[in-house]
């Protein structure tokens, strides 16, 4: 591997985390806005408003970077780069493609994967206490138990798939992938989304930052350029539940000519999956407190371990 | 780094002879510099009089040891080190830390007056460690451009080799769980003004 391929493909990931997030954004917009009878961003760029998280991104820059005087300064100011740097991190792991159509093989693929993204949630934690705010600090007690409640049935049916396939490594498991995986892991599939929407606190699962409850919780204090790499997290969080989603439960680049459209196949099952978290958005109210802690504790987790029961029996039946 | 099997020490852990001591590797700079900031973590980890930098302290300290796990190949423990305890110990403990108390600035309780002791119990359980591990690898050498840390191997040992330890730690581990459940339920069963009156009663201790 020389310079100029390391260059290259850290160049690819970096594209990739600056436009699918935005592309993401601008799906939501539009998506919800016709899910809900309206148009929607028009005027922005002209064509449908493409343009809009453009503008958006420009305002945000122009507004003023407060810190409440109470705050712990350090700590609120580095909280949205904690939030941010490990879903970039992250995407480094995602095969795009077959034969080498990723950032870095890493032989530990799935645990690198969901151990950089329990950090992100670090983020929100340092935000939420250093501001100062009881709903900041509310906000930021929700996410750390809702962290520790559904961390456990996505690693459990991530695990599922790492038994079936037998290896730990992302590129990996796609290699060992067969089309009857998707009917074998389905109730694994379901856990790992769910459990991921979870952790990024999208609605229904959003009683974190319930904007009409508790204010945005952690980022009630957060102005400009440090909210909007709050919301860059959100959305990049998306994009990488959804990918790794599509890589583990639904064959990543599999389909027809794999060779030559494998990239196509893998960002359409991401996109579908952005295009359901978006739709849950619009469709389920928001869960309460003790609603999310009780679905994950007695419906996601019996259900992963009886993934995992399953997957055990099937693997050694076949073998 | 220790050896996982009987195999797999022969296989790995050659003769230092010949080695040079005085000419490090790119690779052995960056481990000593990283174990120098580890080290500085933890003290401002033990020494800081804010609860929450010293759990964000703590967060660099064990970020640290990962890196140093991935410098010795060792990329699976890197990456258990990174979820369990960046990733659910930590966040636990900040929870906790939110829960109960946690001002901004200091906190003038935080100071429990154990400094020496402390001290005189870190001094010789380091001082054990260094022993220990001074006298266990004495001049062996493992050649790291061949990754030890690898999952297959890895598991092939813990669950060959190892399996008994694995299976006795799993039962341990389960034991403490539902002696934990016992006693939380056991807390709840005496009906809610007994430990009403309990944490009144903690209150007034501080």
């Amino acid at each position: 591997m020389d310079a100029l391929d390391v260059t290259l493909r850290i160049g690819a990931v970096l594209l990739a985390f600056l436009t699918l997030p935005l592309l993401v954004g601008q799906a939501e917009h539009k998506v919800m806005a016709h899910m809900q009878g309206r148009l929607g961003p028009m005027h922005a760029g002209g064509f449908h408003g493409w343009a809009q998280l453009v503008a958006d991104g420009v305002k945000f820059v122009q507004k003023e970077d407060t810190v409440p005087a109470g705050a712990d300064r350090r700590i609120f100011q580095l909280a949205p780069a904690v939030a941010l740097i490990p879903y970039l991190v992250v995407l480094i792991a995602i095969p795009l493609g077959p034969g080498g159509m990723v950032g870095q093989v890493i032989d530990a693929g799935v645990f690198f994967v969901l151990a950089v993204l329990g950090i992100g949630v670090l983020g929100q934690l340092m935000g939420g206490w250093a501001s100062a705010n009881k709903y900041s600090m509310l906000g930021g007690m929700r996410t750390a138990a809702q962290l520790m409640a559904y961390e456990l049935p996505l690693i459990l049916a991530a695990a599922s798939v790492v038994m079936a396939a037998g290896t730990l490594s992302l590129p990996g498991i796609l290699d060992a992938f067969a089309w009857w995986w998707v009917p074998w892991q389905l109730i694994g599939a379901f856990v790992f989304f769910t459990a991921g929407i979870a952790e990024l606190h999208r609605p229904p699962f959003d009683a974190p930052i319930a904007p009409e409850e508790i204010i945005f919780g952690a980022f009630t204090e957060y102005s400009g350029l440090r909210f909007a790499l709050f919301l860059l997290a959100e959305y990049a969080g998306i994009v990488v539940v959804s990918a790794l989603t599509a890589v583990l439960f639904l064959g990543g680049w599999h389909g027809p000519f794999p060779d030559q459209l494998g990239w196509f196949w893998m960002l359409l099952k991401t996109g579908v999956l952005c295009f359901l978290v978006i739709w849950a958005r619009v469709a389920w109210p928001r869960l309460r407190v003790d609603q999310i802690q009780k679905f994950a504790w007695t419906v996601l987790v019996p259900l992963a371990l009886a993934q995992i029961a399953l997957t055990g029996v099937v693997k050694v039946v076949i073998s | 780094m220790s050896p996982t099997s009987p195999a797999f020490a022969t296989a790995t852990l050659a003769d230092a002879a010949g080695r040079e001591f005085l000419s490090p590797s790119g690779v052995e700079i960056v481990f000593v510099l990283v174990g120098v900031v580890v080290l500085g973590a933890a003290v401002l980890c033990v020494t800081s009089r804010q609860l929450v930098h010293a759990a964000l302290y703590l967060v660099v300290a064990l970020g640290g040891l990962a890196v140093q796990y991935l410098l010795l190949t060792a990329e699976f423990i890197a990456w258990v080190q990174v979820l369990i305890y960046l990733g659910s110990v930590v966040v636990l403990l900040l929870f906790g830390l939110m829960l109960t108390r946690a001002p901004i600035g200091r906190s003038p309780d935080a100071d429990s007056r154990n400094r020496p002791v402390a001290l005189v119990v870190a001094l010789a359980a380091a001082v054990t460690l260094v022993t220990l591990v001074v006298d266990a690898f004495r001049t062996t050498w493992i050649e790291l451009d061949v990754p030890h840390g690898r999952s297959d191997a890895l598991g092939e040992s813990l669950f060959r080799y190892w399996v008994l330890p694995f299976e006795a730690l799993s039962v341990l581990l389960l034991a403490a769980l539902v002696g934990a459940i016992v006693i939380s339920r056991t807390g709840r069963a005496d009906s809610s003004a007994p430990s009403a009156g309990r944490s009144k009663d903690a209150e007034g201790e501080r």
